[in-house]
Formats: C-alpha cells, sequence, structure tokens
C-alpha cells in the first residue's frame, strides 16, 4: 500500500480524503493556496504544500505547482478528490510520467469521458439512448441559434468541459440562445479555460439519476445502485439520495449493466459515475459520465456499506475489487443536504466571511440513525469569495426514505451557522415540502415549487402550538432566573405567574405553565396540552426538547419579551407576554418596513461588471439593468417592474457591498 | 365605615382615570400607553406604591380653579424590578398635556429625595407638553427644582429617563442630566426649541421628528443612549438594563445564576484577528464570545460606532465594557467616540462597575474636522475618565495600541489593574510604515530599503513583547482563553480598594 497520497484539492473533499487515508494508515499531504493557509483540510493533513495565491487558476489548478508539492512531498499516490484537477488528463499524465499513482480512472478514460461531445459519441457506439443534440463545436453566436432551430427549442447550451451548472443555460428561443450562448462561453473561459459549447435537446420533465460504478484494473466492475439528484437549483444538486424513489429493480439493474458496460467500453478503472435523465415513463438517456468521485458520494456509501475513497485507493494501488455485483446490498435510504453559504432570502447569492458560528449537530452512527457531515470549515473560519460556495454535506440514514427524512429534519435543526447567509432553512423547507416528501420530484422542482424564490416558511398550526409551548416554558425558566439576582427586597421578591399569551406568527395562544422538576405540562385555553422536557438553560443557542415525546430542535434567540427561533425553515418571533402585558401589546401600532422597491439594491458583496441602462431610460419588467460578479458567476440584475431610472450610483469596476443602492426609479 | 372605603375607592377610581376615557383612547390611538400602564409595564406585577394620588395643583389663574384633576399630571412612586427596588414617575398626557406644574414637580422631587435617601434608581417616563403656562415662574421653579435632584442624586443612584412622548423646552433638561435616556421610536421627540420657533427665528423648515426624534439623538446628537419601537418593548428593556445596574453607589454591581461555564474555550477566537492588519474584523463578535450568554447591554449603538459600549456579565456579575470597533473608521478615538466612551466609564466608575477595555486603536482621528472640534480636549475626556476611575479595570490589546491612543486606552500607567494582550498585539509609538518614513526620512527615495527598515521596524515593536519585557503589559493571553483569563481577573480584584486624594471635586476638561 502507498505510504504518502497527497490530496490535490481543497475544503470537504479533502478533509473526506484525508479521514480514510489515516484510517487506511496512510500519511496525507494537503495542498494550500494563501486564502487556505488556516483551512480545516491543511490542519487536517500530516504535511501540508503552499502552491500559491488564492484563485485557482493560479494554485489548485496549475499542474506545474501540483506536480512541484508532489515531488516537495514524496507523496506515491495523488487523490484529485473533485474539481479542479479530477477530470485533467493532462494531469494524469504528468503523474503518470513521475511514476505517480493517480488515484482515478486512466487519462484514456478521463479524456473519452470528460469532454461531453466525445462521451456521447462513445455512448451512442455503445448503443446507450442518448438525449439527441449538436455534437460539434459552434463557432458563433449566430450558429447557436441557427442549431438551437434546427434541435427545437427548449435546447440546452453548454460548456463541454463543464460541470456543477457551471457554464449552463437554457434557451426557449433566439436571443435566449444568442444570450445564452455567449455567458457559457464566457463562464466557460473563466472557470475551465476551455471555452468550447455544444447544444442539445433539453427534456423536460426529467428526474435525474445517476449510477456509482466501480472498476479495478483487472477488468472487474460493478455498480453501486444509483443516486436521486433531482433537486437541483440552476442546474446544481442542492440534495440527494439514494436510493431513488422512482426507480423499480428492473430499471435499476438495465442502467446500471449499461453504465458497467460503458465504463468497460472505455477501459474505465476506480469510482465513476454515469449520469442520465430519466423521463416520466422511467427511459433513461445517458448524459455524461463523471470520471472522478462525486459531491454525493456519501449517500451510496451509507446504504452499500463501501468506503468509496478507500475502494479508489485500493485500486489505484492495483488491488482487486473484493465486491462482486452480488454482494451489492442496498440497504435502508439515505440523504445529503448540500450546505451553500448562499442567502436563500437573496436570490441565493453567494454570501461570504467569517463564520463567526459553525457547530454541525453531533454526528451518530446507530442501526437505525446515522448523522454524517463531511465538511471542510470550522467555527472562526473565513468563507473566501475564490471557491465554491458549499460548505458542508449533511447526511443522514434511516432504514427507510421516510426515517432518513426525519432524521435530516432534526439534524438540520440542530446545526449552528452564524456569519454568513447560508441555505439550511431553504434544505429544511424541501424536506418538509409534501411533494417531496412523496417523492414525485423533477429537476425542475425548485422552479416550479419557489418560483419567486424563498421566503422562508410559515409553521403549521400543529407546529406553532408545539412551539409555543417549548417557548413559553423556556420564557418561565428565564424570568424564573431573572428573579434570582441579588440585591432584592427580602420577603418582596417577585413571583413569576403561570399564565402566559404567547403570540407567534399571529396566533395569540393563552396558556398555563404546570412546571414539576422534570419539566412542564403547557395547557392551552381550549385543553390542549403539551409536555415540555429539556435540558436548555437559558443563554443556550441551541434548544433541544422533547415535546410530547417527540424531539423539538430550535436555534434561540433573544428579543424583547421573546425569543427568535429558527427550525424547519422558519424563522419566527415568538413572544411570551403576561395577560396584562399581552393585553398591553396589543395597543401598539403595527409598523411598516421602508419602502425600498424604487432602489436596486446590490443584493451581494461583489464587482459591478456592466451598466445596462442610463439615467431616464424607459425599462421593462425584466430587462437587465446590471451585472454583478461574485465568487465568479455573473449576476445579471433585471428590473421587477416597468419604470424609469432616474440615478445611478455605481458604475463599472466599483465594488459594493451588501444593500448599497446601485440605482434608483422614478 | 362602608361610606369612607367606598369614597376611597371611588376617588382612586377617579384618579386612576387620569383625563378620562377620550383622552386614555386618543393616547392609545397614537400608539402610546397611559402613565400607569406604563407603570404597570416596568415593575413587577402588583408591586407599584403610589404617592400622591390625590394631589392637585394650586393655580386659580385663567379658571384653572374649575379643574383640579387628582394627580395633576404625574404617576409617582415606587416599586420593584425583579425584586429590587426602583422609585419612578410617569407623567400623564391625558392630564393637561401632562405639563409640569409646581405640584407636579413637588411629587417628582418627593420621590427623589427618598431615592436618595433610600438608596434606589429613579426611572422617568417622560411625556409632557412642558411647562404649565397657565402657572407662570411657579412652573418654572418646579423645573429647577427636579433639576437640582438630578444634580444631586447624580453619582448616588443611577437616574434613567424614557422619552415617551414631547420632551421640549427647559423640559429637556431634567433628562439631560440623568445617566441614560431611551426614546420611542416615532412617538418621543426632544428639542430645546420646537419647529415652529425655529421657523420663525433662522427660517428654517424641519419636522419635529427630524429635529428630535429618536433617530436624530440616537445617531446625529447623541442626546439619547437607545430607542426601541414602541412603548412594551421600551420598558421590557429598561427592565433588561436596570437587571445589570447596582441599586446605588454603595451598592455592588448585581450578581445573578448564570449557566456559562467562566472556562469555556472560544476556539474560533484564534481566527479573529485577519491576517492583514489592514483588515477590519467585527470587535462585538468578542464582546458576545466573552459574555455570560453571549449577553450584550449596548449603550449608545448608533453614535460613534468606532467604539463600542455597553454592559455584560462575567460570573453573573456586572461588567462595563469599552471597546475600539475596528469596522468603523478603523477603531480610532475622535471627538465623538471619545465623549461616548469617556461618559461611559465615569459612570461604571461612579457605581462600581469594573470596565474591561478591548484596545484595537490605530491612533486620533487627524484633519482640521477633528482639531477644529477640540479632539485634544474632548480626547482627554476619555484620558481622564479611565485615569480617575478606582474600580476593577482589565485591558485586552488585542491589535493595535498605537501612539497616544494606547496611553488612553485604560494602559497599565493609568491604573489598569490587568493589562493583558493577545499575541498579535503592537504597540508602538504608530505603524511601521508611518515610524520608519519618519526615523529614515533621508532614505525615502530609495524604496528597497524603506521596504527592508520597515520589516525591521515591524520585528521589532509589531508584538506586545517589547511592551511585556517593561511589564506594561502583565501576560500575553491566547485569545482562545480570554475568557476564562479575564473571569479570574475580575475575579481577583472582588476585594479591590482604591481612594483617590480627597478634592471637592476633580475638574475634568468639559
Amino acid at each position: 500500500m502507498f505510504k504518502k497520497i497527497l490530496i490535490a484539492n481543497r475544503g470537504e473533499i479533502a478533509c473526506r480524503v484525508i479521514k480514510t487515508a489515516r484510517k487506511m494508515g496512510i500519511a496525507t499531504v494537503a495542498i494550500y493556496s494563501d486564502a487556505d493557509r488556516n483551512a480545516l483540510h491543511v490542519q487536517m493533513a500530516d504535511e501540508a504544500v503552499h502552491i500559491g495565491p488564492p484563485p485557482a487558476n493560479q494554485s489548485y489548478i496549475v499542474i506545474d505547482k501540483v506536480m512541484d508539492a508532489v515531488r516537495q512531498s514524496g507523496a506515491e499516490a495523488v487523490h484529485p478528490g473533485y474539481g479542479f484537477l479530477s477530470e485533467n488528463s493532462k494531469f494524469a499524465q504528468a503523474l503518470e510520467a513521475e511514476g505517480v499513482a493517480f488515484v482515478g480512472p486512466p487519462k484514456r478514460a478521463i479524456e473519452a469521458m470528460g469532454d461531453k461531445i466525445t462521451s456521447k459519441k462513445l455512448a451512442q457506439e455503445a448503443s446507450v439512448s442518448t438525449v439527441p443534440g449538436y455534437m460539434g463545436l459552434i463557432a458563433d453566436a449566430d450558429e447557436a441559434v441557427k442549431i438551437s432551430n434546427q434541435i427545437g427549442y427548449p435546447v440546452m447550451i453548454k460548456a463541454s468541459a463543464g460541470g456543477g451548472g457551471k457554464g449552463m443555460r437554457i434557451a426557449w428561443d433566439d436571443a435566449e440562445a444568442r444570450q445564452g450562448f455567449q455567458s457559457s462561453k464566457n463562464e466557460a473561459a473563466s472557470s475551465f479555460g476551455d471555452d468550447r459549447i455544444f447544444i442539445e435537446k433539453f427534456i423536460t420533465q426529467p428526474r435525474h439519476i445517476e449510477i456509482q460504478v466501480l472498476a479495478d484494473q483487472h477488468g472487474n466492475a460493478v455498480y453501486l445502485g444509483e443516486r436521486e439528484c433531482s433537486i437541483q437549483r440552476r442546474n446544481q444538486k442542492v440534495i440527494e439520495e439514494a436510493p431513488s424513489p422512482f426507480l423499480d429493480d428492473v430499471t435499476r439493474k438495465a442502467m446500471g449493466e449499461q453504465a458497467v458496460a460503458l465504463a468497460q467500453a472505455v477501459g474505465y478503472t476506480s469510482a465513476g459515475t454515469v449520469e442520465f435523465i430519466v423521463d416520466g415513463g422511467r427511459n433513461f438517456y445517458f448524459l455524461e459520465m463523471n470520471t472522478r468521485l462525486q459531491v454525493e458520494h456519501p449517500v451510496t456509501e451509507l446504504i452499500t456499506g463501501v468506503d468509496l475513497v478507500e475502494q479508489m485507493i485500493r485500486v489505484a494501488n492495483g488491488e482487486k475489487l473484493t465486491i462482486a455485483q452480488k454482494d451489492v446490498k442496498l440497504n435502508g435510504w439515505a440523504m445529503e443536504s448540500r450546505l451553500y453559504a448562499e442567502d436563500p432570502y437573496r436570490g441565493f447569492l453567494p454570501s461570504i466571511g467569517r463564520l463567526s458560528r459553525y457547530r454541525p449537530p453531533l454526528e451518530v452512527a446507530t442501526q437505525s440513525h446515522v448523522v454524517r457531515n463531511d465538511t471542510g470549515v470550522y467555527e472562526g473560519g473565513e468563507i473566501s469569495m475564490y471557491y465554491d460556495p458549499m460548505i458542508a454535506k449533511l447526511c443522514t440514514w434511516g432504514p427507510n426514505r421516510a426515517e432518513a427524512i426525519e432524521n435530516m429534519r432534526v439534524a438540520l435543526d440542530a446545526f449552528e451557522v452564524e456569519g454568513i447567509g447560508h441555505n439550511l432553512p431553504f434544505l429544511s423547507a424541501v424536506m418538509d415540502h409534501p411533494r417531496f416528501v412523496s417523492g414525485d420530484i423533477t429537476t425542475a422542482f425548485i422552479e416550479e415549487e419557489y418560483p419567486d424564490g424563498f421566503d422562508g416558511v410559515e409553521l403549521s398550526e400543529k407546529q406553532i402550538r408545539r412551539v409555543a409551548a417549548a417557548a413559553a416554558a423556556m420564557y418561565r425558566v428565564t424570568e424564573i432566573r431573572r428573579t434570582r439576582v441579588s440585591g432584592r427586597m427580602d420577603n418582596h421578591e417577585r413571583k413569576v405567574g403561570s399564565d402566559w399569551v404567547v403570540e407567534a406568527q399571529g396566533h395569540h395562544l393563552p396558556v398555563t405553565i404546570e412546571a414539576d422538576k422534570l419539566g412542564a405540562t403547557v395547557v392551552f385555553d381550549d385543553g390542549g396540552k403539551h409536555r415540555v422536557e429539556s435540558k436548555w438553560v437559558p443563554g443556550d443557542s441551541l434548544a433541544v426538547l422533547d415535546v410530547d415525546a417527540t424531539p423539538l430542535v430550535m436555534k434561540v434567540g433573544k428579543i424583547p419579551n421573546g425569543f427568535r427561533l429558527r427550525l424547519r425553515g422558519a424563522d419566527v418571533r415568538v413572544y411570551i407576554r403576561s395577560p396584562r402585558q399581552a393585553e398591553l401589546a396589543a395597543l401598539m401600532p403595527q409598523k411598516v418596513a421602508p419602502d425600498t422597491s424604487k432602489l436596486l439594491l446590490c443584493p451581494m458583496p461583489g464587482l459591478i461588471v456592466k451598466v445596462d441602462v442610463e439615467i431616464g431610460q424607459e425599462v421593462q419588467e425584466g430587462q437587465a439593468l446590471c451585472t454583478v460578479e461574485a465568487m465568479k458567476m455573473e449576476n445579471i440584475l433585471r428590473a421587477e417592474r416597468k419604470s424609469v431610472v432616474s440615478k445611478i450610483n455605481a458604475g463599472p469596476g466599483d465594488s459594493l457591498a451588501v444593500d448599497e443602492v446601485i440605482m434608483e426609479f422614478e | 365605615m362602608k361610606d369612607i372605603l367606598e369614597e376611597l375607592e371611588s376617588r382612586r377610581d377617579t384618579a386612576r382615570l387620569g383625563g378620562g376615557q377620550n383622552r386614555i383612547d386618543a393616547q392609545h390611538g397614537k400608539g402610546k400607553l397611559t402613565a400607569r400602564e406604563r407603570v404597570e409595564l416596568l415593575l413587577d406585577e402588583g408591586s407599584f406604591e403610589e404617592f400622591d394620588m390625590f394631589v392637585a395643583h394650586r393655580c386659580t389663574d385663567f379658571g384653572m380653579e374649575k379643574e383640579r384633576p387628582a394627580g395633576d399630571g404625574v404617576v409617582t412612586g415606587w416599586g420593584t424590578i425583579n425584586g429590587r427596588m426602583v422609585y419612578l414617575f410617569s407623567q400623564d398626557f391625558t392630564v393637561f398635556g401632562g405639563s409640569l406644574s409646581e405640584t407636579h414637580a413637588q411629587k417628582i422631587c418627593k420621590i427623589m429625595d427618598m431615592a436618595v435617601q433610600n438608596g434606589a434608581p429613579v426611572i422617568g417616563i417622560n411625556d409632557s407638553g412642558g411647562a404649565r403656562i397657565q402657572e407662570g415662574v411657579a412652573s418654572l421653579a418646579g423645573y429647577a427644582e427636579v433639576f437640582q435632584r438630578n444634580i444631586m442624586a447624580s453619582g448616588v443612584v443611577p437616574q434613567i429617563s424614557v422619552i415617551m412622548g414631547p420632551c421640549a423646552g427647559g423640559a429637556v433638561y431634567s433628562p439631560a442630566m440623568t445617566d441614560f435616556i431611551f426614546m420611542v421610536k416615532d412617538t418621543s421627540y426632544m428639542f430645546v426649541t420646537g419647529p415652529d420657533v425655529v421657523k420663525t427665528v433662522t427660517n428654517e423648515v424641519v419636522t419635529a421628528e427630524e429635529l428630535g426624534g429618536a433617530s436624530t439623538h440616537t445617531r446625529k446628537s447623541s442626546v439619547a443612549d437607545g430607542a426601541f419601537e414602541n412603548d412594551v418593548e421600551a420598558l421590557t428593556e429598561i427592565r433588561r438594563l436596570v437587571d445589570f445596574l447596582p441599586l446605588n453607589n454603595r451598592d455592588k454591581p448585581p450578581v445573578r445564576p448564570f449557566f456559562d461555564s467562566p472556562d469555556r474555550m472560544e476556539m474560533s477566537l484564534d481566527t479573529l484577528i485577519p491576517d492583514n492588519p489592514n483588515s477590519p474584523y467585527d470587535m462585538k463578535e468578542l464582546i458576545v464570545k466573552l459574555a455570560d450568554e453571549g449577553d450584550f447591554y449596548e449603550i449608545q449603538e448608533n453614535f460613534a460606532k468606532n467604539i463600542l459600549t455597553g454592559f455584560i456579565r462575567l460570573e453573573g456579575s456586572t461588567v462595563g465594557v469599552v471597546a475600539n470597533q475596528p469596522m468603523v473608521l478603523a477603531g480610532c478615538l475622535d471627538i465623538d467616540s471619545s465623549r461616548k466612551a469617556a461618559r461611559f466609564v465615569r459612570f461604571c466608575d461612579a457605581f462600581e462597575i469594573p470596565v474591561l477595555t478591548l484596545v484595537d486603536v490605530p491612533g486620533f482621528l487627524p484633519g482640521t474636522s477633528q482639531e477644529y472640534g477640540g479632539v485634544i480636549k474632548h480626547g482627554a475626556k476619555l484620558l481622564f475618565a479611565y485615569g480617575e476611575a478606582t474600580v476593577p479595570k482589565v485591558t485586552v490589546i488585542t491589535r493595535k495600541a498605537y501612539g497616544g491612543a494606547y496611553d488612553v486606552m485604560a494602559s497599565k500607567h493609568l491604573r489598569g489593574d490587568f493589562n493583558y494582550a493577545w499575541p498579535t498585539a503592537e504597540i508602538a509609538v504608530m505603524g511601521a510604515k508611518g515610524a520608519t518614513e519618519i526615523l529614515y526620512r533621508s532614505e525615502l527615495r530609495d524604496k528597497e530599503r524603506i521596504a527592508h527598515r520597515t520589516k525591521d521596524y515591524e520585528a521589532r515593536f509589531a508584538n506586545p513583547f517589547v511592551a511585556a519585557e517593561k511589564g506594561f503589559i502583565d501576560e500575553v493571553i491566547t485569545p482562545h482563553a480570554t475568557r476564562k483569563r479575564i473571569c479570574r481577573a475580575f475575579a481577583s480584584l472582588r476585594g479591590k480598594q482604591m481612594k483617590n486624594p480627597w478634592k471637592k471635586h476633580d475638574n475634568i476638561p468639559l
């Protein structure tokens, strides 16, 4: 076995690989850019080599620099993770030339599958059903429009070297095809250094289901079931699960066997993923093969018990697979939620900054319940603008889908992240969405269910009552502690009452608290009762309670007369008042927030690259106003309604903070 | 006897109605609570003991003798906040617009005298149209009697003013001399002369809100220490503030049970200071992570944001915090921040509240506007306040402590009890670049040489060890252990006794 392995990556995947390598007794080498000097993967590795400035194209994806690090550290193998150099055949070749093992497939397979146009041709040759499209290279926007017309709208415009949603656009007409071609090309050039573009038919109502394959250098290959990755936002996966709630055994077998056949046809070794689009009739079309470890591999690990990183390392070491197809058993259900540093309340725009608080839920592994968090960050760490905004992958497992989902809901509620905008509330909201729970999902799920973006969720009546009971019991404890302050008048202490009125989400719920040594029974005025028990004490930012013997987990903030509670995607202010306080509070006026509808506010910290309008210009609803670049993504800000521009406060090249006014309207 | 009791009850009922139901409804219509409702919310339920419920005015001019409502427009008395005694008055806008008469003033003076005598805070709820014009100079005399008591009570018992309606003309000077002023957004305003007079005299058109609303006084004038959304929130938060304050200047700061270990390590503080010395970070994060349960009661949050002031608890006991905020103006000292912090430090000192100072200060803000504004004397206020303070003083330098500002910020030389520094601290006369440009002026043209000199200077002074060698820093501590270290420091100072030489009073550069 290798004695030392270098991980040519950063973030959670570098940490993930280090964990397995350590388990296998292999020493680990991290590489890091200036921005990652204090990163978790650097702390975890046995040694670390600095490889350059923050931008990936000056550090993590510069082959020469990584090769220097390999030489310097004397690593015998390199695990590339995902992204960066993981699907770069030149890198595989460079390692081969030095006699260093690449923990991945041979370069021929990378080349064949890595290029979407070539891979599609190969798949067709292997009689795999593929999506109709134009396989050649496209010279310019005019040609893109012509080809789009030949295929018929809608079409998908993709970067040939792309992945993870970058450099990908859907066009419904000529104008969008023209615009999409240009922006795909730009993004492809800046993200991958390869601006080749291709176009294919866009399949509506699709599911994204992929097969995990594993092959050794001795001609053995197996498939490890599928992953359903249909919950995507702008082609970026958000929630994955395994198995798919949609596949039957026959389809699973057919897809798996095709995937293995394809892998063998290209002489594939190591772990790889064959992606399919599956339509409502369970017809599946080959999409592409990812010749690397996928982000979402943990869900496969959780239902198969196979450590994919370990298998990759063993295969790279020339070992034979010890798993045969008949040994592969899918056990239970696994869910993965990707935690992104993206603010769901601001159109999921990237958020950067210091993680002033980062407390993932406790990892558990029992017969009926698994919580696993793959993370690359820590409390006090910095989320920089240079890399992918994904900061953690929270996975749960349960014996069935419902329990896996329930475990995920509780785990998400217990996840504390402060300092940056993040999508935890959105993930929670999806976990509670009836359509998601039913398994009736497509890749358009988020678009269809959240057409106007995400605005938080309202708790159901039933949830509100549970939360109200818990909050009332917690508030009473807080108030009692206040009465224990020093300097009180003896014999004239404040008595904390048992009658309270809880206000939450517009409900006013009078309750009576009957407290005892173990907890409290909260009785509502309609006779309803909830039993609340918890070890929570005032000041704890996370409340883990049992309400009627089922868990209720909430993030707790202090506000006057109550708590700000966050759970299940909701962010609610719960006020707990004595009956008299409640009566007087009802007299207070409702205040309206100031009107910002006539301002265009910068939705994220970023750089203005283009202003499309001028003062006095009339703009139509949906018209592009300006482009803000943040985290390498170009975000076009559009007019919300028809109006006239009255003032422009920023121009190209200006760096703006969140909520700075870019322009004003009449 | 029964009749007599009924008579009492009926008189009480009348008094409680103040200016009558119509005016009460009008008060509610403005989004305001009545004087008595406010008292109810401020005090523990059922703890209010009223004085002078039946006091009536003695004016006989302008037909005033025909209307003599019981209480005369102010509710006074005492009660408890979480079991601790406070005195209070609450002006009743429904009675003659809460205007101040001779008797109204006498009621206020009575409870103020008792507060000073018995050692309990005074909380004044202001909602008054101003002087009772019908009473003329008697009303003005009333104000002055209150002013005199404000002055005498200052530094003896905490005085808190809550502005919950108009407060104009001479009336503003009573709150002005109390320790804290809080306002309610949209329903309160304070000014010496109102918009009408302003228009007549200066031709300036301004609304009452712009002239003296909560936003003006919390952001621009710094007259107010905080503002709240409505009456209920304001009174809830005043209760929270009182939980932090000693009852008088002979009392110890209050202690309450806490659920946060003094030994709590905060590993994330090890990365609080950015690699780039010119990058800002949020000092509030440090305060919140040091405080018991993350509870920070900020004073003057929206004014001179380059310095943070407020109360926290350590081991359940109140500590005043002063901290430079690198997020704003790099955390420098200027006129406003010096005044803000000086006043806060003096309050803490007056009431035996220990002071924690967190330092990251690049110096004083340069410029003509600062010099013309008298930054010399205003900066000296903070220096003076720290130097005269005899309460326990613990200081932690997190990053920069440059020049005179280093001296000012509770340095060892100003009788600091514990002066700690993080390893990232730089204690020097100025930053390395500026220093080398002065020291090696003749070499300025040689960029390489200057860069080298700068590096040398950094190596010598951009650390806490030179100061530690001299004993100006007692110990260099790890950021993650800061809470533990400062808790232990304050614990060791519980018996501190220090007296300044006798004087009639000092002559702080006002």
